[in-house]
């Protein structure tokens, strides 16, 4: 039984370059005039998103950079790119973070670089401080990016690195960066569940690490501090004096040497930041079992039968004209082919594409919008996220939604009984999902397929996707029913344009960055990659992975700083 | 089809043995094959996975390395022509192939020596013997009068008004160009006497001198004879060999260019005559010295041997010179007459050298790191002796190939050499494949300008100045850098982790690398960095930007780039596409990083070969200075000990003079990093030591 089910694997993959009906059909023109109109849109909407990641880039320009070398140090972005393993890719998480959020101040990228990349052989999560961006020092949105970085690395398994260099909290903002329970804190928290976990915490101390600061090397499972460079205390010379009077300096106080040779606090010393950054890449070889094993792919991967770059024609970047999903679906799974599930029912409302597909050779659910949800639609989502749950399949959303069908036809259909169904579905599958917003996710079909606030392990967007609680259109009639005043309706109708749109959402951490549409296979992929890792973590709480709540996990306490 | 050979025929031997190494070793043990004849291959410690061990058919083990205890043991090499059943000895060139005691033991113990007889190698190996020998038979010598008795000035000026002017006067005792003097014409001849005289007195206590005709331009002219026992000599034409380096030939040709065809037949007769005249058996060659002003010739010796340069001969006969040489040797006849004896077109052979031009062509030994071939073909082959992997002996021989190529005339001959010359990349050693490159197609070479001065002459274009790397070979160095590590095939089933290398999501990958010419090798400057920065912003596609010192930056656009082999960078720079093989060598990981003691990247671009080194990050090199200010002092690459300054408990001072080493014919001093007591002498004077050996070891005082 075994041999004839290898030998069905077999031939289907002898078979898999031939005509299947799992291959979806393109119809797409390319010279025709809607698809070059729509395009350029998407062209210059790509454009503008390279260009403002190319500046977010820069950090806190050239005049800081400068500065830094000055010191004999590595730029932030230098230090990533030592880090990692030379051929190999990262994904960097919300790029645009903080982006024209604080009047009057530029903080590119919240001032903290975080992504996911493969060091000495394992996909580790990366949280660099930038200390060309206001020395490193934490905003509210650096706060958010480095706990959302590190709820990334905790759901899936990734060791994390710390490259440190920071001031701490952002003063000013101290009322929003340190007392709740989404602030300061949190990250050390996390550093101490995760370790508990068995998900190692590693730091490399390049600069400056005071105060609460302070806490990062110090909660670390192994810690390496640059020589005559990397300073760790709790108050530097000026508030000690203040405080006790002790006149000292910051390397009897907190350098390196110091802590390496009379505290403890670190564990190497480093003689420079290309030193330091070596031995970090060794520190996480010698990560052995707790480093957690790579995933390999379900079967071998295969590339679309057509161009992703036809992508940008099939979508363009007005949300409220129609996409074909099936046509995006196309261009992103493994062959092209798509098993649908239910393709016929329903027919007259077709209003959904779900089935299964591979994408980088990853078996997955997909579950894709094709406009406005219907009762059947919601009740098909929900049949298909039970079976992908039951079969522990990943689910992908692929999302343009402009919500739930309203009327008293819907009503009375009970659509508000199985849109529920359907958020219920999602909020409890027991599986890894991602989200990818291809359109625009409006209303309640943003719960139904699984926005922010249903923990996808990533939610990305593409530039000319939209967020809001409907769409802006809608929304001005409703308040122009409500309120009396017409000269309001306008203002308020661009205030809730501007702030539906993907580099606003992306600003505040609503997602994990703004994706272009030709790379959304392989984020997808590697997403999908990063969800089926194993490690230590899921024989230590026995199989309660998924569900990564806290009152004890049997797991201990992590490791101590001796 | 195999040509039916005449009857009566006396068999050939079932089993020799081949009493040498390297290339000629496998040569003949190519043509045995050929012919069906068993070999046996006789080796030293150090040899004892080389080539023509693997090719043999039995193998035995001399003794240890040094040739007076290998290659050179008499006694051994009976012993193992016995206990193996061989029936002849093939002594290849050098070792013990012109030395008459050994083919009088061979004699005397039964077994056949594929060589001339005794009496003629004995004469041949004597200059004066030679000479007379030569002179009787009517062979021209160099005009000039020689007397082992003092004479008076008189008679010598006499003498030289008979010979003529220029001449030469030499000390009889002399050696080194002392008490030699060049005469242009009879004004200056007595004051030159007079110093030569006084010259030779001082440095060789003996004031006597001979006088010669001196030949302002010389050409090293040789011709192949061959003989057989019946008494038959035929000529195989001439070479030329006047291009030499240290007196020691580099590249030969046949036939000779620009020779009339009664001089080639002068030549030939002149040098069967001489064959006859000692009795000739087997493969000889008989030197001339001939006057590029006159076209006169005059014997200069006889090499009683199987030459290197032989296969030039063979490519222009389309003979098996050893496979006349086992005929002769088992008796038969020569295989052809000498009216019957072809002459077709021109070739070339170029000796491959484990040696250093730019450094006076002084040897070099070490790993064949890296070794890739051109493909041999009708007008090209190859005499390999030593495959990739090996490593070139200090003991014996720096010869590592012969390139030989065959062509319809000169010009075709010498295209096609200089061709496989580019293809044939060696690394991890200094050779001299880039100076047979640039004499191949030097203008003066390809127009005959030869004669024995000629690499003295040329000197200025042959060692062009070596400028900095051109941009596409920087290039194509930091791709293979980046390139290496991403496996040529990646399993079916990899994480996209593994395949989407170099992506970047959000971000742009970029990197830095640096570079640094070989500073043995760029002595102007030395310390001179080369930047490159790869970009990759499109899936699959690089920008790179190459900046050399002094020089405005090149940037190449979407460079589309691959690892085709695990030396091999396939890309296409300015829409061209290029392989580049690329080959690293690393120094032992013993040995402590330094500027100079680093990885290495020799980058076979184009037919060019260029060393870069990769300088080591700081870190490193604080590492090796703090290893250093321990006081432990190394040894920074292969060397010998020129002088120890110091002994057990000297007290030295940081910045002292500890030890002297010599390496590459460059004196390198190695001085304390710290005050303190000498605790350890790890070396004398005149040792040889390797990479990393403690040499010095000093205890720091408080």
């Amino acid at each position: 039984r075994a041999n004839a089910h290898a030998f069905c694997r077999s031939t289907m993959r002898t078979r898999s370059r031939a005509y299947h009906p799992s291959i979806i059909p393109s119809k797409v023109v390319p010279s025709s005039e809607d698809f070059v109109t729509r395009a350029a849109a998407m062209n210059a909407l790509v454009g503008e998103l390279d260009a403002l990641t190319a500046h977010a880039r820069l950090g806190g320009g050239k005049k800081a950079m400068d500065r830094m070398r000055s010191k004999g140090k590595m730029l932030p972005r230098e230090r990533i790119a030592a880090l990692l393993d030379p051929n190999t890719p990262f994904i960097e998480l919300s790029a645009l973070a903080a982006h024209d959020v604080y009047p009057g101040e530029s903080i590119p990228g919240a001032g903290v670089i975080t992504g996911i990349g493969r060091i000495s052989g394992t996909e580790c999560m990366v949280i660099c401080n930038d200390a060309t961006v206001k020395g490193g020092s934490y905003y509210p949105m650096t706060i958010k990016k480095h706990l959302r970085a590190q709820e990334i690395a905790r759901e899936n398994l990734l060791p994390c690195v710390y490259l440190v260099e920071s001031g701490g909290a952002a003063l000013p903002y101290q009322a929003e960066v340190f007392p709740d329970v989404g602030h300061f804190g949190r990250g050390f928290y996390n550093m101490a569940q995760m370790s508990a976990l068995g998900i190692p915490q590693v730091s490399v101390v390049h600069g400056i690490s005071v105060a609460g600061g302070a806490y990062t090397p110090a909660m670390s499972d192994y810690v390496i501090i640059v020589r005559n460079q990397g300073h760790i205390f709790l108050a530097g010379p000026p508030l000690v004096k203040a405080a006790t009077g002790e006149v000292v300096d910051e390397e009897f106080l907190g350098g390196g040497e110091m802590h390496a040779s009379v505290s403890g606090v670190v564990d190497a010393l480093a003689r420079d930041d290309e030193d330091g950054i070596a031995l970090a890449r060794t520190a996480v070889g010698d990560l052995g079992a707790a480093s957690g094993s790579p995933a390999q792919p379900d079967q071998p991967p295969e590339d679309p039968l057509y161009p992703a770059s036809e992508l940008h024609g099939l979508v363009g970047g007005d949300v409220r004209q129609a996409i074909d999903m099936r046509e995006v679906i196309a261009r992103i799974v493994d062959g092209s082919r798509f098993r649908e599930f239910k393709a016929d029912y329903g027919t007259t409302l077709l209003t959904a594409s779900d089935g299964f597909a591979h994408i980088h050779g990853y078996h997955c659910g997909i579950i894709a919008n094709n406009g406005v949800l219907f009762s059947p639609s919601a009740l098909k989502a929900t049949h298909f996220i039970q079976l992908c749950s039951q079969r522990k399949i990943p689910l992908i959303f692929l999302v343009n939604v402009t919500g739930y069908m309203v009327g008293s036809k819907a009503e009375r259909g009970g659509i508000a009984k199985d849109g529920a169904k359907m958020v219920r579905a999602v909020s409890c599958a027991d599986v890894p999902k991602l989200t990818m917003v291809i359109g625009g996710s409006f209303g309640a079909g943003n719960y139904g397929m699984c926005g922010r606030a249903y923990s996808p392990r990533f939610l990305w967007m593409w530039p000319n996707a939209k967020i809001s609680v409907m769409g802006s259109g809608q929304l001005s009639q409703v308040m122009a029913g409500i309120s009396k005043d017409p000269s309001r309706h306008s203002e308020l109708q661009s205030t809730i344009e501007g702030q539906s749109t993907a580099l606003y959402a992306t600003a505040r951490l609503w997602d994990d960055g703004i994706i272009k549409p030709t790379d959304s296979r392989d984020v997808l992929g590697l997403g999908l990659s990063l969800a089926k890792r194993q490690s230590l973590v899921a024989q230590l709480s026995r199989g309660s992975v998924s569900r990564p709540n806290w009152d004890g996990h049997n797991t201990g306490f992590g490791v101590f700083r001796m | 089809t195999v040509p039916d050979l005449p009857a009566p025929r006396k068999p050939l031997f079932t089993k020799i043995l081949i009493a040498n190494r390297g290339e000629i070793a496998c040569r003949v043990i190519r043509t045995c094959r050929k012919l069906g004849i068993s070999t046996v291959a006789v080796y030293s410690d150090v040899d004892e996975n080389a080539l023509h061990v693997q090719m043999a058919d039995e193998a035995y083990c001399l003794g240890p390395a040094p040739s007076a205890e290998s290659y050179l043991r008499i006694d051994k090499i009976v012993e193992v022509a016995k206990r193996s059943g061989a029936q002849a000895i093939h002594p290849g060139y050098g070792f013990l192939s012109e030395n008459a005691k050994f083919a009088e033991r061979l004699a005397a113990e039964g077994l056949v020596f594929i060589g001339p007889g005794v009496q003629a190698m004995k004469s041949m190996g004597s200059k004066s013997e030679s000479k007379d020998i030569m002179l009787a038979a009517g062979v021209p010598c160099v005009p000039g009068y020689h007397t082992s008795e003092p004479v008076p000035v008189s008679e010598l000026e006499a003498q030289a008004t008979k010979l003529g002017y220029p001449l030469l006067i030499k000390a009889v005792l002399g050696g080194g160009g002392k008490g030699m003097r060049i005469v242009r014409s009879a004004d200056e001849f007595l004051p030159a006497l007079e110093s030569a005289q006084r010259e030779a007195l001082k440095a060789f206590s003996d004031e006597r001198v001979l006088i010669e005709r001196w030949i302002e331009r010389p050409r090293h002219v040789e011709v192949q004879v061959f003989g057989d026992s019946m008494g038959n000599v035929v000529s195989l034409w001439e070479r030329d060999c006047s291009v030499q380096r240290r007196h020691q030939k580099i590249i030969e040709e046949a036939p000779a260019p620009g020779l009339s065809d009664e001089v080639r037949k002068d030549l030939s007769d002149k040098a069967v005559a001489a064959a006859k005249a000692v009795n000739y058996l087997g493969a000889g060659t008989v030197e001339f010295i001939l006057d590029c002003d006159t076209d006169e010739f005059y014997f200069m010796e006889m090499n009683t041997r199987l030459q290197v340069e032989h296969p030039v001969t063979e490519m222009i006969t389309g003979q098996d010179l050893v496979q006349w040489q086992l005929e002769v040797a088992s008796g038969n006849p020569l295989p052809l007459r000498q009216e019957e004896i072809p002459r077709i077109g021109h070739a070339f052979e170029a000796r491959i050298y484990a040696e250093n031009p730019r450094n006076d062509f002084l040897p070099d030994v070490g790993p064949l790191l890296y070794k890739s071939t051109p493909q041999p073909s009708e007008s090209l082959r190859l005499e390999e002796g030593f495959p990739q992997g090996s490593n070139i002996e200090v003991y014996y021989d720096p010869l590592i190939s012969k390139v030989v190529a065959h062509g319809r005339d000169r010009t075709e001959a010498l295209r096609i050499l200089k061709k496989a010359l580019e293809e044939y990349h060696v690394a991890g050693l200094s050779t001299n494949v880039e100076f047979l490159k640039s004499l191949a197609g030097n203008e003066a070479f390809i127009g005959q300008e030869l004669d024995t001065g000629f690499i003295a002459k040329h000197r200025a274009e042959l060692f062009p100045p070596i400028s900095v790397p051109p941009p596409d070979v920087l290039a194509q160095a930091a791709l293979f850098l980046l390139l290496r590590e991403q496996p040529l095939q990646l399993p079916s089933l990899s994480s996209p982790w593994r395949s989407l290398a170099f992506r970047r999501f959000s971000d742009i990958y970029e990197r830095h690398f640096r570079f640094q010419q070989d500073p043995l090798l760029n002595q102007e400057n030395p310390s001179a960095i080369s930047e490159v920065t790869v970009v990759s912003s499109k899936p699959g596609l690089f920008d790179i930007e190459v900046k050399n010192p002094n020089q405005e930056p090149t940037t190449f656009w979407d460079v589309k780039a691959q690892m085709t082999s695990p030396t091999t960078v396939s890309s296409t720079l300015v829409s061209q596409k290029v392989h580049t093989t690329v080959v690293q060598q690393s120094p032992p990981p013993t040995v402590l990083p330094t500027a100079t003691t680093t990885d290495r990247l020799h980058v076979f671009h184009e037919g060019h070969k260029t060393t870069l080194l990769i300088p080591p990050p700081n870190y490193l090199l604080q590492i090796a200075a703090e290893v250093m200010s321990s006081g432990v002092i190394r040894a920074p690459m292969p060397s010998l000990v020129v002088d120890v300054r110091v002994r057990k408990g000297d007290e030295v001072k940081k910045g002292q003079t500890i030890v002297v080493l010599e390496s590459m014919k460059t004196e390198i001093v190695l001085r304390a990093e710290v005050d303190g007591v000498v605790k350890v002498v790890g070396c004398k004077k005149g040792d040889m030591v390797e990479e990393g050996k403690e040499l010095v070891s000093i205890k720091d005082v408080p």
